[in-house]
């Protein structure tokens, strides 16, 4: 698998495979390898390799499953993400999963981890606690611990114990691959038509249901492509997209959005993957202790993490700056609290800052795009005119 | 149903509003009187730390059901979306942001005074955190203290969890307490609010379990919620708190000697038909309206979870005088919400079994996911492990807009019914036997 058009197709099919054959299939190849689930956002994902696992990322069903059951455990007024993820417990796509991590994203996820436990999903179903202290002797401490007790689960399922070694190799392999990811957006900026953002997203996301270092053979085969000129420039503007960082577009809102004249240079689609900005020490006594420091100092913006001295909306404004975007598309998913609750504050500080904005709502399995589709147009069409 | 007139106000009500009254007196004096004010959240609220310290506590979600029954909350609400709040998110967050906008005014009619310190002990809501890095921006004046409440994932608290909890607020809340009041952490007298606590929560407990008998002599929801307040906001610890619950269990305690039913704002019930459990928070704005529906058809809410918010401590929790902050933390810990799902299933369980419950009812709040993402899964699991008859209505806590009264009403009506038709099945099958 050489070809560009080859691997990104081979990406989306991989990134919505709802049954993560890939990496049930990795699995059954070694009777102590395991498969832990987790949702968004961010999970460290490298105490997974190093135990012999496969961290997979379970986004949802986007708009690539009727959701029946699902809809019988949730009231009207909550968002779609945790319906079809219990559709998909339900009808056993995740059977061969060892355990799920549910990270301290908001209280719908927190929740949802009750129902797994309650009904017995996985051999661990765990709340992942992020640190909101971060101070490396109070937050780092519990960070680690919180760590430790996923470590240990892992261990009870196949009885390996991660090594510092398997830990520092685990570490380097993700730094590589989010070197390799930043450098896609890197190039993205630059010449946003040489991948679009559709297939960049296909690419990311096939990135959380295969193991790391396929991944990174993909990104540097993607890379060496896309170092070169291909495509053709369009006279779009640049936006950044937040908003988007759990229950995920569905693909045909980020297509409309390109299609509708605005380049997405940034966004948050799969932040958990670009969540530690740049590396990690990979060579220390404590590898535990550098994912902790990594998390405390290196960890991007987000709504699940406490902003108060480093407010998220002046965050959003310097990365808009620093990718030289025209203006910002806060694209939430409806019923999603804490992107919603950021929204008003965050968009103040783009008003300060001059930067134009929209915004829209959606649900994953939203099918009608023509208003999302005319607002980005008329966004693109005014920014153009004014610059 | 007696007359309202014979509605005596009975001591405790008298006590209470005496303590709110002098409560919103200090509020609106506190810039003359120099006192320092601290807003904070109710759930693993901190307040014998904060009195401990001489602060007053104001409480945004008190502020925010206070809107709401004062039918002030809609357009607070109006106001927070026209700056840019989804219609999608807490209520209670957008009341309390547009209460601010509109001179924060309190219930007294006077103008709440600006905090001096923020203290976000963030326990059992994420949206807590969201709604004070927003009230972070409106008062930037203030001083703002994080204390991060690891959940009962794993339906237990541990010693880990504990110490984390111990860190944070020796390292960084005890300080900024300091810091604001320029006093100095008093242990003696944090222990002796503590010791205060103790002596309250297990009146408070006895109480609660006089819904046990039947009749019961409380509505451990309707009238819960005026009962809880003393004990989950500002005065936990305080001697009047103590004296308010002392004075409430005698006044119980001779209405369960005497198989009085609960007193309702239309006086006393005569019948007690149905008694249920319930799980989620009231709604606000139509209170009476709501509790109406319950009592005029001789519904009794025998427990109800929304009362645990401020702790659980019918399940043996107490204040530990002797090790202050453990007990803080654990305090924190322990709350309703932030009890994992499984926990939260078999509290329920419990009070169905041991209440003597007919039927188990959920009032699922549009914007509260903290209470209702999962209700519907602990209804079915209330089903299957009791037996008995479930029932599911939906409201919101501030927003009018999602109070629907013939909805409402008709669900219950429904509801009510099946619970007779049990009745008579159940009593029918006992003559069989
Ligand atoms: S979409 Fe938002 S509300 Fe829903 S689970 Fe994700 S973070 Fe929570
Ligand atoms: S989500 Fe629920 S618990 Fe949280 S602040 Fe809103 S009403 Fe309170």
């Amino acid at each position: 698998m050489n070809n560009i058009e080859e691997i990104l197709s081979w990406c989306e099919k991989t990134a919505f495979d709802l049954n993560f054959n890939h990496a049930k299939q990795w699995k059954n190849n070694d009777s102590k390898r395991v498969i832990v689930g987790y949702l968004p956002i961010y999970v460290p994902r490298e105490i997974i390799h190093a135990s012999n696992g496969i961290a997979v990322g379970i986004m949802g069903t986007g708009d690539r499953k009727q959701i029946i059951k699902g809809d019988a455990y949730y009231q009207s007024y909550i968002c779609h993400l945790p319906r079809g993820i219990i559709e998909l417990a339900l009808d056993n796509n995740l059977e061969g999963f060892d355990g799920f991590l549910f990270p301290a994203i908001c209280d719908c996820v927190r929740n949802l981890s009750g129902m797994f436990k309650l009904s017995k999903k996985g051999k661990f179903q765990r709340y992942f606690d992020y640190a909101q202290n971060f101070d490396p002797f109070i937050g780092g401490t519990f960070y680690k611990h919180e760590m430790e007790k996923v470590l240990d689960d892992i261990y009870n399922v196949n009885g390996i114990k991660a090594t510092k070694e398997n830990l520092n190799n685990a570490i380097k392999l993700y730094n590589i691959n989010r070197r390799l990811i930043e450098e896609i957006y890197d190039i993205r900026q630059k010449y946003p038509w040489r991948l679009s953002a559709v297939d960049t997203y296909h690419l990311l996301r096939a990135g959380i249901c295969i193991t790391v270092e396929e991944h990174n053979e993909i990104l540097h085969k993607i890379l060496n492509v896309i170092r070169n000129e291909r495509g053709e420039a369009m006279d779009n503007i640049r936006v950044v997209v937040s908003g988007s960082f759990c229950e995920q577009p569905p693909v045909g809102l980020i297509k409309s959005i390109e299609m509708a004249g605005c380049y997405i240079v940034d966004d948050d689609f799969m932040l958990g993957s670009r969540w530690i900005q740049g590396d990690i020490a990979d060579n220390t006594d404590d590898p535990l202790g550098a994912i902790t420091d990594a998390y405390l100092n290196q960890s991007t913006f987000s709504s699940c993490y406490y902003d108060v001295g480093n407010p998220k909306g002046k965050r959003l404004v310097e990365l808009v700056k620093r990718r030289e975007a025209d203006g910002v598309i806060f694209s939430a998913a409806s019923f999603c609290d804490p992107a919603l609750l950021d929204r008003p504050e965050m968009q103040k500080e783009c008003d300060v800052a001059g930067v134009p904005h929209i915004n829209f709502q959606y649900h994953e399995n939203t099918g009608q795009f023509k208003v999302i589709k005319e607002q980005a147009g008329t966004f693109s069409d005014s920014i153009k005119l004014w610059a | 149903m007696a007359n309202p007139k014979d509605a005596v106000k009975e001591k405790s009500m008298i006590i209470q509003k005496e303590m709110l009254a002098k409560q919103f007196n200090d509020l609106s004096k506190a810039r003359e009187t120099g006192k320092k004010v601290c807003y904070t959240f109710v759930p693993g609220n901190l307040i014998e730390l904060i009195l401990s310290f001489d602060m007053l506590p104001v409480y945004p979600e008190i502020n925010a059901l206070q809107s709401g029954m004062r039918k002030k909350s809609a357009g607070y609400i109006k106001d927070a979306e026209k700056m840019g709040h989804s219609e999608d998110v807490c209520t209670y967050v957008k009341c309390d942001i547009g209460m601010m906008l509109n001179g924060n005014i309190g219930p007294t009619g006077e103008k709440l005074p600006d905090p001096d310190l923020l203290l976000l002990s963030y326990t059992g809501c994420f949206t807590f955190l969201k709604w004070f890095e927003n009230l972070n921006r409106l008062y930037p004046n203030a001083e703002i203290a994080m204390l991060h409440t690891p959940y009962q994932e794993d339906g237990q608290i541990t010693q880990e969890q504990i110490e984390y909890m111990i860190k944070q607020l020796k390292e960084d809340v005890i300080p900024k307490f300091e810091k604001v009041t320029g006093k100095k952490f008093d242990e003696a007298k944090l222990k002796k609010l503590l010791d205060n606590s103790v002596q309250a929560e297990d009146y408070w407990v006895k109480i609660l379990q006089l819904a046990k008998n039947k009749p019961s002599p409380i509505d451990a929801y309707f009238a819960g919620v005026y009962y809880m307040g003393p004990i989950n906001t500002a005065f936990r610890g305080s001697e009047e708190c103590l004296e308010y619950y002392k004075e409430l269990y005698k006044e119980v305690k001779e209405r369960a000697d005497q198989k009085l039913l609960p007193v309702t704002p239309e006086g006393e019930m005569k019948h007690e038909r149905f008694r249920l459990v319930v799980e989620g928070p009231p709604n606000w704005t139509n209170f009476r309206e709501f509790w109406k529906i319950f009592y005029d058809m001789g519904a009794v809410i025998v427990a109800s979870t929304y009362t645990k918010v401020g702790g659980v401590y019918d399940l043996g929790y107490r204040q530990n005088p002797e090790k202050p902050l453990e007990s803080l933390a654990t305090y924190c810990m322990g709350c309703y919400t932030n009890l994992n799902l499984p926990q939260r299933v078999d509290l329920i369980e419990k009070y169905v079994k041991e209440y003597q419950a007919d039927g188990f009812l959920i009032n699922s709040i549009k914007s509260c996911n903290s209470f209702s993402a999962g209700q519907l899964m602990i209804m079915r699991e209330i089903e299957q492990r009791t037996g008995v008859p479930v029932g599911f209505i939906e409201s919101d806590l501030v927003d009018p807009r999602y109070f629907s009264y013939a909805n409402i009403k008709n669900r219950l009506e429904s509801y009510f019914q099946m619970l007779e038709q049990r009745k008579i099945i159940l009593s029918q099958e006992s003559l069989t036997v």
